[in-house]
């Protein structure tokens, strides 16, 4: 599935350290899109983004794709039911809102297929068993979806003026791509040779009944067995008058993720996985043109005081343990030198990608002690996202 | 003596960023002892293995991989590795069963195949576990072929593996008769079976060991074996708790460790001093926090193993170590 793909070095001049708040509080930031693999804390950072550019003044809404229980409870959305809904207790002095809303994949591909159907032609997809299953498991279908409810709020906030910011969490991609591609996905599937010949029977047996055509649907009866087949066929010809609306929505959500007014941050952990994973979004944007604004590098270890190298401290630890085999000066030693280690991997983790990329602007934020499940921890973290590192 | 002595076919899942594919590939290397051979499966396309052990890309065939860790007598198994591909399992799939001949070429060509791996709802999976269970329970069909002792799959997260596992399920909307149910049905009843554990990663962390706690609860749902909880990425433990208790209240003793730094020749300028003070002090907090998380793994009521953080990274000696570890907390024999 994964296509073979070639990799894009440096290009570009050296970006200075990512002024996170000189982006929160461009008027012309309209959409910020947080990407990057599973585990790397992006939810909590769009959550963070979104509440620190409402209480600098900007009217925001935050779409997350499956926070944390207490988190989302703390925000009010512990209900999945697809609809904004205001976050209390935000700091409002400056005249800015919160409103955050839980994605519910399946209801929004329901809502599409509703608006680009008659009732009937609706119905009768909605309940095809091959649409249950492409509508809540499909890989890609929550992609595609994040894109269609991204595109829904930015057409109704450019209407009435509700929101001037809309920050996006991704779902956690298998791989960069699966978030690109979805909606080209979704819309060559549509336009498949296969759905041409599952339509074909539907559309004037005999003349396009080839002997290819034969002996495919005869593999495919005795695989699938007959029932399974006629559902198919019948989803396919519900979903074929619809499929034109798909496919312009998904190059008009393609071009609005282009535009000038969005802005893709990375978010990654210094660790080879996420920032290879890193690595790839980075460039995948900058092939597709993508308005790539930085990267957010999370959950780093906090540098060691003092000047003592890793080496030397394990060295005067283990003199001070051939004294005393309980001594506690010499397990500090020892933490010491496993946290200058950590550092400098890390360290050299990010200069690797930095020499590779040095025209992403960068954010680091250091590990938190402990989760994140309040407002209060949310502010903290926009608070250290927003500190610039030389 | 393993805590897992029936079991042949091990996955393993973990919330992403809690290490699940070193665990697995730990774990393979801990099962292949003398004269065992252990199958290391991905299924998620993305070559971790090879990067891992620093070999070639996998081809969506078996290879052999690397020798396990050395038993007792010093003699090492073998394990070899599988990067299982949706569309070769599926032309596998139906080479094995159906004799389809031109028709198989044409279903290609048509994009049924492309359609079947990448946009048919449940087929995706169904085929990937479909060549897991192939390689667990050899039959007369695929000739020549090794059987092994153990298989290990480094499965999908632990938010999917339910529906991964749960094939008759996925499919229960789409095949309610006919050859594809009765073959997932034989699936199912080795995925339930006392054979098949389900491992769940996890580090010392809220959300880590929630999502944990919640996998077993959906596992036991679904009446799939729940296997054991591999703590890993464990802080160092080089403070004991008399120590860590000091450092949490902020009382070391500045004057002692100051003149034990000088006594091992190091200037113990005011900086460094405050500094370790200070690491001791953040590192006594967040050892208190895993400490709490470790009291709840300990109440999910399944066999638990640690493993260490390593400050320099996992390379291949790395692996070898885990599984000497994960073998010595019985996880393997």
């Amino acid at each position: 599935m994964t296509k073979s793909r070639t990799r894009v070095g440096p290009r570009g001049t050296r970006a200075p350290a990512l002024d996170v708040d000189a982006l929160l509080d461009d008027p012309a930031t309209g959409i910020i899109v947080c990407c990057g693999s599973g585990g790397v804390g992006k939810t909590t950072t769009s959550a963070a983004l979104a509440l620190r550019a409402a209480e600098r003044g900007r009217k925001v809404v935050v779409l997350t794709i499956d926070p944390a229980r207490r988190l989302a409870q703390s925000m009010g959305i512990a209900e999945l039911d697809n609809t904004p809904r205001p976050v209390a207790d935000i700091d409002t002095a400056d005249g800015g809102r919160l409103d955050a809303m839980m994605l519910d994949m399946k209801r929004t591909f329901d809502e599409v297929v509703e608006s680009q159907a008659s009732p009937d032609k609706a119905a009768q997809i909605l309940q095809n068993p091959f649409y249950i299953a492409l509508s809540s498991s499909f890989a890609g279908t929550q992609e595609y979806m994040a894109m269609e409810k991204l595109g829904q709020i930015h057409g109704t906030s450019v209407a009435d003026g509700t929101y001037d910011l809309i920050v996006v969490d991704t779902p956690p991609s298998r791989s960069a791509l699966d978030f690109l591609d979805a909606p080209e996905r979704l819309s060559s599937f549509l336009d498949g040779r296969f759905i041409r010949l599952m339509l074909a029977p539907a559309r004037g047996p005999a003349r396009l009944m080839t002997a290819g055509l034969g002996i495919i649907t005869n593999a495919m009866t005795r695989i699938l067995g007959a029932q399974v087949l006629r559902d198919l066929q019948t989803f396919v010809a519900a979903l074929d008058t619809v499929f034109g609306g798909f496919r312009q929505r998904a190059q008009k959500t393609y071009a609005l993720l282009q535009a000038e007014g969005t802005a893709f941050l990375v978010v990654a952990a210094p660790e080879p996985d996420a920032l290879r994973e890193a690595a790839y979004f980075v460039e995948r944007l900058s092939e597709d043109r993508m308005p790539l604004a930085g990267l957010i590098v999370n959950r780093a270890s906090p540098v060691p005081a003092g000047t003592v190298s890793a080496d030397e401290a394990m060295a005067a630890a283990e003199r001070l343990r051939r004294e005393d085999p309980h001594s506690s000066t010499a397990g500090m030693l020892r933490l010491h030198a496993d946290q200058t280690r950590l550092v400098e991997r890390e360290a050299r983790l990010r200069r690797r990608f930095d020499a590779a990329h040095p025209q992403v602007a960068t954010a680091v934020v250091p590990a938190l002690a402990g989760d994140v499940h309040d407002l209060d921890g949310l502010r903290r973290v926009g608070e250290l996202l927003a500190v610039r590192q030389g | 003596m393993s805590d897992w002595p029936k079991v042949r076919l091990h996955v393993v899942t973990g919330k992403g960023g809690t290490g699940k594919s070193t665990v697995a590939a730990a774990l393979a290397l801990a099962l292949a002892d003398s004269g065992k051979n252990v199958l290391l499966c991905e299924v998620e396309g993305r070559q971790g293995i090879a990067r891992m052990f620093d070999v070639d890309p996998l081809p969506p065939e078996e290879r052999r991989l690397t020798t396990g860790l050395p038993g007792a007598d010093g003699e090492p198994g073998v394990v070899h590795a599988l990067h299982i591909d949706p569309e070769a399992a599926l032309l596998e799939y139906l080479s094995l069963y159906y004799k389809l001949g031109r028709a198989g070429r044409a279903l290609d060509r048509f994009g049924v195949i492309e359609f079947a791996t990448t946009i048919a709802p449940g087929v995706r999976d169904v085929l990937l576990t479909g060549k897991v269970f192939e390689a667990v329970q050899r039959n007369s069909r695929n000739k020549g072929a090794i059987q092994y002792d153990a298989v290990v799959l480094d499965g999908p997260p632990t938010g999917r593996i339910v529906q991964f596992l749960n094939v008759s399920n996925e499919l229960a909307g789409l095949a309610k008769v006919g050859p594809i149910k009765s073959q997932s049905d034989t699936m199912m009843t080795l995925f339930r079976s006392p054979r098949t554990a389900v491992h769940l990663v996890t580090v010392l962390e809220e959300m880590p060991v929630q999502e944990t706690a919640d996998g077993i609860a959906q596992l036991r749902e679904a009446d799939l074996p729940v296997g054991g909880v591999v703590v890993n990425l464990v802080r160092p433990q080089d403070l004991s708790a008399e120590d860590l208790a000091v450092a949490r209240a902020g009382t070391l003793d500045r004057a002692r460790v100051a003149s034990d730094l000088e006594a091992a020749g190091i200037e113990a300028d005011t900086g460094l001093v405050d500094g370790l003070l200070a690491e001791a002090r953040d590192h006594a907090e967040r050892r208190a926090l895993e400490d709490s998380q470790r009291v709840l793994v300990g109440g999910l009521g399944v066999p638990t193993y640690e493993l260490p953080r390593l400050a320099q990274g996992v390379d291949l000696g790395a692996l070898y170590e885990l599984a000497a570890s994960l073998r010595a907390q019985g996880m393997s024999s």
